[in-house]
């Protein structure tokens, strides 16, 4: 169920460049289950900015009652977000639309993340390796500041790195890495850039996959038919980016 | 006892409070949050005779204290408001507003007959104001004359009161309302988004796919106010009041002005309990200021 809740900051700090860490707590957790949900998250109690801001959850605690996004501050809202302090309350709305279907690998699967779209496949991968599945993590990133969360991929599984510039791992995008990897796993999540989504939906048109989806949003809870893209299974079907997905298999979504 | 009760033409509120047509679907995503009976009624999305997949994106873009849309009436079509929607909505003790679209008269027409004969489609609300498609929508609510032709072919076929949607992107809104009621409206409703624009300072293009959009919520209440209190002033329809209503003050303004009743619109994005909370608050706030009904303080600006 999706809960409203002014949740209280436990804890940010600045992770990579221009990149936050955020925990909060509060029983909107005990909705939290699918990797991959996002939170609509109000950062000011005025109407300046207005609308809320749609951020990925990237770890999910539900013993301690508190949930950690990662964002990028560089709008106007995130930037307000990202004075928050411990103690702070702020207005969340969530969990919202559905996330990936991990039930869906079965041995190994592939994670591929590009830039923000890294943090679900985080709490993504947690859960996957809990029930015994193998992950391997291929994340792309800017440049070395950009990169975030390495260590914590590394200690789930085999995890590569590529940077744009080259300044850390392989030169170029995650694709450059997927052409050297062998193609020994059952199912493919992907969350990160449209780009990065068709090149990884290209590379492997046999395997199950399951990418996240980035759209400009109004309510986020599939009122306002902003976020819609079209489909491949008609002319006139559509989906709604936020409360359809943001998670869709692979082939369904024309963006 | 605060009376919160409303009687416009074939409507009977429990009170003044709705949810803007295309802020709030058709209601089943708001579903999710409370009881829709709690609404005074419910406008629902523009509905046109064809299904309509609306405009490329980027729909929106956030501006001061508001935001721009430019959707494009995307709707499933008559046969499914009529068949799935409106039927879906008969759980709920809730009169439904039914807002019409169309490129040509003849859609408007077909619509309006079709969707009135709904058992919960009390009234009717002709949009004559979209500002974010090509043929139809506001090129009916910028000239007197064709508002007034569009609102009588209208109101020959409704088995319900007939609403006009107006649009503030006018020179002289008064002008449109009168047209409008010489068509034989039961009432009005305004006002729709202002037509604006949001470009990108790296790129200098628009934001928004369509070059432009609506603007709606808190950054445009003093147009809407200042509109609705002119209209009210010279036409004798009732008026339904909207644009950028966040809270139960700005419900008050609308009614000082001359509004009968007020809709929410954006601020359902924002909080999508804003509805039943302004429903809650109230009639607190009228009985701080002095009142027992809603009626008492409609038009209390003109009373100078």
């Amino acid at each position: 169920m999706i809960r409203q809740q002014r949740m209280t900051v436990i804890a940010q700090q600045s992770i990579a460049k221009h990149i936050f860490e955020l925990t909060v707590e509060g029983d909107l957790v005990e909705e939290m289950a699918e990797p991959g949900q996002f939170v609509h998250v109000r950062v000011a109690d005025s109407f300046e900015p207005l609308l809320r801001r749609p951020i990925s959850v990237a770890s999910i605690d539900k013993e301690r009652n508190n949930f950690t996004m990662i964002y990028r501050a560089e709008g106007r809202g995130t930037q307000i977000l990202a004075d928050k302090r411990a103690g702070d309350e702020i207005d969340v709305l969530g969990p919202l639309g559905h996330g990936f279907p991990e039930e869906q690998a079965e041995k190994k699967a592939y994670l591929i993340g590009g830039g923000i779209g890294v943090p679900p496949l985080y709490e993504l991968a947690k859960q996957l390796n809990s029930r015994g599945i193998e992950t391997v993590h291929i994340l792309g990133f800017e440049s070395k500041e950009a990169i975030f969360y390495e260590e914590k991929f590394k200690a789930l599984g085999e995890t590569h790195i590529a940077t744009v510039d080259g300044s850390h791992g392989t030169e170029g995008f995650v694709t450059h890495i997927l052409n050297e990897l062998p193609h020994d796993f059952d199912t493919y999540f992907s969350c990160g850039p449209t780009a990065m989504l068709e090149a990884v939906q290209w590379a492997y048109p046999q395997k199950k996959g399951f990418l996240s989806y980035e759209q400009r949003m109004g309510c986020g809870i599939g009122a306002c038919f902003a976020c819609v893209c079209r489909t491949t299974k008609s002319e006139t079907d559509y989906i709604k980016v936020c409360s359809d997905g943001p998670v869709f298999p692979a082939g369904v979504v024309i963006t | 006892m605060i009376d919160m009760t409303i009687k416009l033409p074939g409507l009977e509120l429990k009170n003044p409070i709705m949810p803007a047509s295309g802020c709030f679907g058709f209601g089943k995503e708001y579903a999710q949050f409370y009881d829709l009976s709690q609404l005074g009624a419910v406008m629902i999305k523009a509905t046109t005779v064809e299904t309509r997949l609306g405009n490329p994106t980027p729909r929106v873009a956030e501006t001061a204290a508001g935001m721009l849309n430019a959707i494009g009436l995307q709707n499933p079509g008559l046969e499914k408001v009529f068949g799935e929607e409106l039927p879906w909505l008969e759980q709920f003790d809730v009169p439904i507003i039914a807002n019409v679209a169309g490129t040509t008269t003849e859609d408007y027409v077909e619509v309006a007959r079709a969707v009135s004969k709904a058992a919960n489609v009390h009234a009717l609300e002709i949009n004559i104001s979209c500002p974010n498609v090509k043929k139809g929508g506001i090129t009916f609510g910028t000239d007197p004359a064709v508002a007034r032709e569009l609102t009588r072919a209208v109101k020959e076929v409704s088995s319900v009161p007939v609403y006009v949607k107006l649009s503030p992107n006018v020179t002289d809104i008064v002008s449109i309302a009168k047209a409008v009621e010489e068509g034989g409206a039961d009432g009005i409703t305004m006002i729709n988004t202002l037509l604006g624009m949001r470009l990108d300072p790296k790129t200098g293009r628009p934001v928004i796919a369509n070059i432009t959009g609506g603007l709606s919520g808190p950054a445009i209440k003093p147009v809407a106010l200042r509109m609705v209190y002119e209209v009210s002033k010279q036409t004798n329809l009732p008026i339904i009041g909207m644009g950028g209503v966040t809270d139960v003050d700005d419900v008050i303004d609308f009614l000082s002005a001359g509004a009968s009743a007020v809709a929410v619109g954006t601020a359902n994005f924002v909080n999508p309990f804003v509805c039943p909370e302004i429903i809650g608050k109230l009639p607190e706030r009228l009985h701080e200021l002095g009142y027992d009904s809603v009626q008492e303080v409609i038009g209390r600006s003109h009373r100078l």
